[in-house]
């Protein structure tokens, strides 16, 4: 579903301002944002730069107040939230700081849960979900609750679940912000590794270590991209 | 559609549940507003079967006409003029209007003196046509039996005994058989009336009085005076004309205008039965409100808990909004899940109700006076058809507007905050 050169996320003149009734707050002040296919991008900044917004645009969770948004092909503006919702369930995995697991059902289940949405038989959903949790090196914990399972567990869940669509973006915001630096680099290893098998990684990071493996990375500040470069 | 009933099960599956306090307490509520509910109308419901049985007690599609007075003027005579029908009458209303079911007259001796033995009681007693049986509900006790024609046409000295005369003059006796002296005529007891609670009566109740044929009671009380007249249709809807072509009838003889409603004043029990059954319905629908109100207090109740429970789990209605999960997967399972505590309790309700309804059938109604006007609670299919959709709705209700707020999370908000 990628255009000819390989192009996944295409931002032009991104704009997001904030009502919040008395002030207006602009937090995106117009960001031009090419990602390729097959890249891992780290987009760090310090807090208040815009990160988070950016990471909602991509994700499709928020809508730009300005500016053309092209993810796969797909004209993100002006769609409907369901369709949005569904745009999010084919085309972005996410993976949260704090994993933002569903604590009362198993792994297996919190990695269904994106199948369940997008309309594959129960059947079919099982064999996918244990697979994808196989691949993060889970398969041994399938039936166990989130509570049962260490951070680097957890987070190792939330990747599965991620991954379970096959989407077309993988987008992380401070993947290993929760994590000890163990299983934080453990993690990293896992997100190398799914770049080298083809995926397309956008990192949001406090974390230099782990912005330093990525291909790219991108400095946001004040709601505008400074700097866009390859790791030093 | 079927896929998303099959998602929305799921998801329903998988959510998770209300602490167990909070969800006995509000099946609880529910359970409670359904009892009460169902309560009142079963109340309303008794109530309505014994008046209708009670009412239908006195006579059904009858009219008791009074002999009056004249109010307007009529050619030439002036208004005031007392109608006093004669019992020879009879033979001209029958024979103007065949169409009836019934003509009887009644003729009342007031205060008479009924001998038993050494026992003297003061009654009414009546005399009437053969159809006043039927058309007034004298049915007779086993071993008796009412007037026939014979003894009319023979004058013969029979009486018929309401049941609570009968007592007072025979105390445990058998009356039937007997033989008592009315103003020291002898007269054959030939039956006692089978009890009734009656609704409408004029005269006194039918329990406390003696029958006899009319044309014995001319004979020995010398009066051709009618007191009332009484005349019974075929059908209820009939009553209104047949009353005005009896007005007609009469007034041509007496010289009335015909539609003076105060020369033969008339009671209407198919009009007066139309109020009681449009009072009735009012009624039920005053305790049917009544108890929907406090069912719908457990609505609110459930609404309220699943306003807390929208709230508790915003954060994993943000993570499903993320993974995609589109409105009506975030409303639906949150309405079934406010559907089934509602039916959950309204089950409960139900059989509580239904227990507490079959206890008060256990109570003997008939030796009780208030109990035999009050009736007995019933609970009829319409009324478990009302409670079921009411029910239904209210949880409808109590899980839409949750949900609706659940359906309003922002999954951007929801997901940046620990």
């Amino acid at each position: 579903m990628t255009n000819k050169n390989g192009t996944i996320i295409r931002m032009s003149q991104i704009k997001k301002v904030y009502d919040t009734g008395k002030v207006k707050v602009e937090a995106l002040k117009g960001i031009d944002l090419e990602i390729h296919k097959g890249e891992m991008v780290a987009i760090v900044g310090p807090s208040g730069s815009g990160k988070s917004t950016l990471m909602n645009l991509v994700g499709c969770l928020d809508t730009p107040t300005e500016g053309e948004y092209v993810l796969a092909g797909e004209n993100v503006a002006g769609v409907t939230r369901d369709q949005l919702a569904e745009i999010r369930n084919r085309r972005v995995g996410f993976v949260f700081q704090n994993f933002n697991l569903l604590p009362h059902i198993t792994a297996l289940e919190n990695v269904e849960m994106p199948l369940l949405f997008g309309g594959v038989r129960p059947k079919e959903r099982r064999e996918r979900a244990s697979e994808v949790l196989t691949r993060v090196g889970l398969g041994e914990r399938l039936d166990h609750k989130p509570t049962e399972l260490s951070g680097g567990q957890m987070q190792r869940v939330a990747i599965a679940r991620a991954l379970a669509m096959n989407p077309d973006i993988i987008l992380a915001d401070e993947p290993t912000g929760n994590l000890d630096s163990s299983s934080g680099g453990d993690i990293m290893s896992l997100f190398t590794e799914l770049w080298q098998q083809g995926r397309t990684l956008v990192i949001i990071t406090h974390d230099a270590a782990l912005a330093n493996r990525a291909s790219r990375i991108v400095e946001i500040r004040d709601g505008r991209i400074t700097a866009d470069h390859a790791p030093a | 559609m079927n896929t998303n009933f099959h998602v929305i099960l799921s998801l329903f599956a998988t959510s998770s549940r209300l602490q167990r306090k909070r969800a006995y307490l509000t099946v609880a509520a529910i359970a409670w507003g359904t009892v009460a509910i169902l309560l009142l109308l079963a109340f309303g419901e008794g109530l309505k079967l014994q008046m209708d049985k009670n009412r239908r007690s006195t006579g059904e599609n009858i009219a008791v006409m009074w002999m009056g007075e004249t109010s307007k003027p009529w050619k030439g005579m002036p208004p005031g003029r007392p109608i006093r029908m004669r019992i020879d009458d009879l033979d001209l209303v029958r024979a103007r209007m065949p169409q009836l079911k019934s003509v009887v007259g009644e003729v009342v001796s007031w205060r008479t003196a009924l001998t038993y033995g050494r026992k003297t009681v003061n009654g009414r007693v009546i005399g009437t046509n053969v159809e006043y049986g039927e058309a007034r509900k004298h049915y007779p006790q086993a071993g008796g039996r009412f007037l026939t024609p014979e003894d009319e046409v023979q004058r013969r000295r029979v009486i018929f005994l309401g049941d609570e005369m009968a007592k007072d003059i025979f105390g445990d006796e058998k009356p039937v058989g007997k033989v008592l002296l009315v103003n020291n005529a002898p007269y054959l007891v030939i039956g006692v009336m089978q009890h009734k609670t009656q609704m409408g009566m004029y005269g006194g109740p039918d329990s406390n009085h003696a029958v006899i044929p009319i044309s014995t009671f001319r004979a020995q009380f010398g009066r051709d005076r009618l007191n009332n007249l009484l005349i019974e249709t075929p059908k209820p809807e009939q009553m209104r004309s047949e009353l005005k072509r009896l007005n007609e009838i009469v007034g041509a003889k007496y010289g009335y205008d015909p539609s003076d409603d105060r020369a033969l004043p008339a009671w209407d029990m198919v009009k007066s039965s139309e109020t009681t059954r449009k009072i009735l319905i009012g009624l039920q629908l005053f305790l049917g409100i009544v108890g929907a109100l406090t069912l719908l207090i457990g609505g609110v109740g459930v609404a309220n808990i699943m306003y807390a429970v929208v709230k508790e789990r915003t954060r994993e209605i943000g993570v499903k909004m993320a993974l995609g999960a589109k409105r009506r997967w975030i409303i639906m399972p949150f309405v079934l899940e406010a559907v089934v505590y509602t039916l959950i309790g309204g089950a409960l309700g139900i059989t509580v109700a239904t227990l507490l309804v079959a206890l008060t059938a256990l109570v003997p109604i008939e030796s009780n006076r208030v109990l035999s006007f009050l009736g007995r609670p019933t609970l009829s299919p319409q009324i478990g058809i009302a409670t079921s959709v009411i029910l239904g709705i209210i949880g409808l209700l109590a899980g839409y507007f949750p949900a609706r707020r659940a359906a309003s999370v922002d999954p951007a908000a929801t997901l940046r905050y620990e």
